[in-house]
């Protein structure tokens, strides 16, 4: 480092170090998740419909990464006659 | 059988198209039979990176489509006879590119090319996934400076899963090519590190490219800057990278700096 740096603006690549390290690691550890969550959803889909008749786009699965944990938000609405029409 | 080359990165204006040329360019200038497919469908450059603008008669969708004859498509370059180009589609729409299109031209080339060099468009989606899909090596284009590195990040990812040798269960040969390289902002710590870089992405690194107005210049020229100017400090940086592809085992200098710098190989963890 030259002397004249001590007096200048801070160096500003150590903070981009440490930001691409942490968000790096959310996102490989996220990688396979959009899978995971068409899945989720296609199974819960079809365990409902064995119980009541819902339309496939009325199911909402998201999940959302924390630092220490993930959440999973399922949504999904049923209409009022679901349980009368199902076979 | 020749070697299937990708030039990507995910990120747009990082140097894929400028370090196609390049690099295609030395591996000719270095006796090897090259060519350097424009992959970039709707927004081709590469012609004009190479001079030959005023020379594409054909492309690569053409041949694709089955209007035009591999040969007839190929360009080959006015100064290197071992140097040929396949330009891509200026008007065409990039759904006109099918995998089983550029299975066969792909198939084709790699008969009669020591190299077949895939400059890949910016982005994730179809035309950059079929421009990685038949590679042997893939060559990682990334600045310093953190959205190009993350963008990377995410096709080193797609290079282990999306690509024919990664759905083979064999392992993507991959190589980082540092370009737009500034001594002077890394001077001022405000760029990246190459150990930062290195450390992050932990693939190999094949080279570190300057940023440099002799690029400019070549590119104003049409032509790659290993012929515009062989003794300029690019060029010299893609001479040296397409020694090390072609395997030999060369320092590499980091531009500023006196001291000689081994790629170091990281293991990438398993995500
Ligand atoms: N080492 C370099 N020094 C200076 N300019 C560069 C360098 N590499 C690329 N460029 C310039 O950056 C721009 C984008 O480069 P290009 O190769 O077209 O990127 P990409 O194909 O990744 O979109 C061009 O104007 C090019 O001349
Ligand atoms: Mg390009």
């Amino acid at each position: 480092m030259k002397f004249f740096q001590l007096f200048s603006r801070p160096q500003s690549a150590p903070a981009a170090r440490e930001r691409l390290q942490v968000l790096l690691a959310h996102e490989r550890a996220s990688a396979g998740d959009s899978d995971l969550v068409a899945k989720l959803r296609d199974e819960i889909l079809r365990a409902i419909s064995k119980h009541m008749q819902i339309d496939d786009d009325k199911v909402s699965v998201k999940m959302e990464r924390g630092a220490k944990v993930s959440t999973l938000a399922v949504d999904i609405e049923i209409p009022f006659d679901a349980g009368k029409k199902a076979a | 059988m020749g070697k299937v080359v990708v030039v990507t990165s995910g990120k747009g204006g990082v140097g894929k198209t400028t370090s196609s040329a390049a690099l295609g360019a030395a591996l000719a200038q270095s006796g090897d039979k090259v060519v350097v497919v424009d992959f970039d469908v709707g927004l081709r450059n590469l012609d004009l990176v190479m001079g030959a603008e005023r020379r594409v008669v054909y492309d690569l969708v053409n041949v694709i489509q089955g209007e035009a004859k591999l040969a007839q498509a190929l360009i080959r370059d006015k100064r290197l006879e071992t140097l040929y180009l396949l330009a891509a589609s200026q008007t065409r729409d990039k759904d006109n590119l099918t995998p089983e299109g550029v299975e066969k031209v792909i198939a084709a080339l790699k008969k009669t090319f020591d190299w077949v060099i895939c400059d890949s468009p910016a982005g994730i989606e179809r035309g950059a996934t079929l421009a990685m899909r038949h590679a042997d090596v893939a060559i990682v284009v990334t600045n310093p400076e953190v959205s190009s590195v993350r963008d990377s990040d995410r096709i080193i990812g797609l290079l282990d899963s999306k690509t024919l040798k990664a759905e083979n269960g064999e392992r993507m040969e991959k190589h980082l090519l540092l370009t737009r390289y500034d001594p002077a902002r890394a001077e001022r710590g405000d760029m990246l590190k190459v150990d930062d870089v290195l450390e992050i992405l932990s693939i190999p690194l094949l080279g570190i490219i300057p940023e440099s107005m002799d690029v400019l210049r070549a590119s104003n020229v049409g032509s790659p800057v290993t012929l515009a100017d062989g003794r300029s400090a690019p060029a010299v940086a893609y001479f040296n990278a397409a020694r090390r592809l072609k395997g030999e085992d060369l320092p590499v200098t980091i531009p500023g700096e006196k001291r000689g710098f081994f790629g170091k190989i990281f293991g990438r963890k398993a995500a």
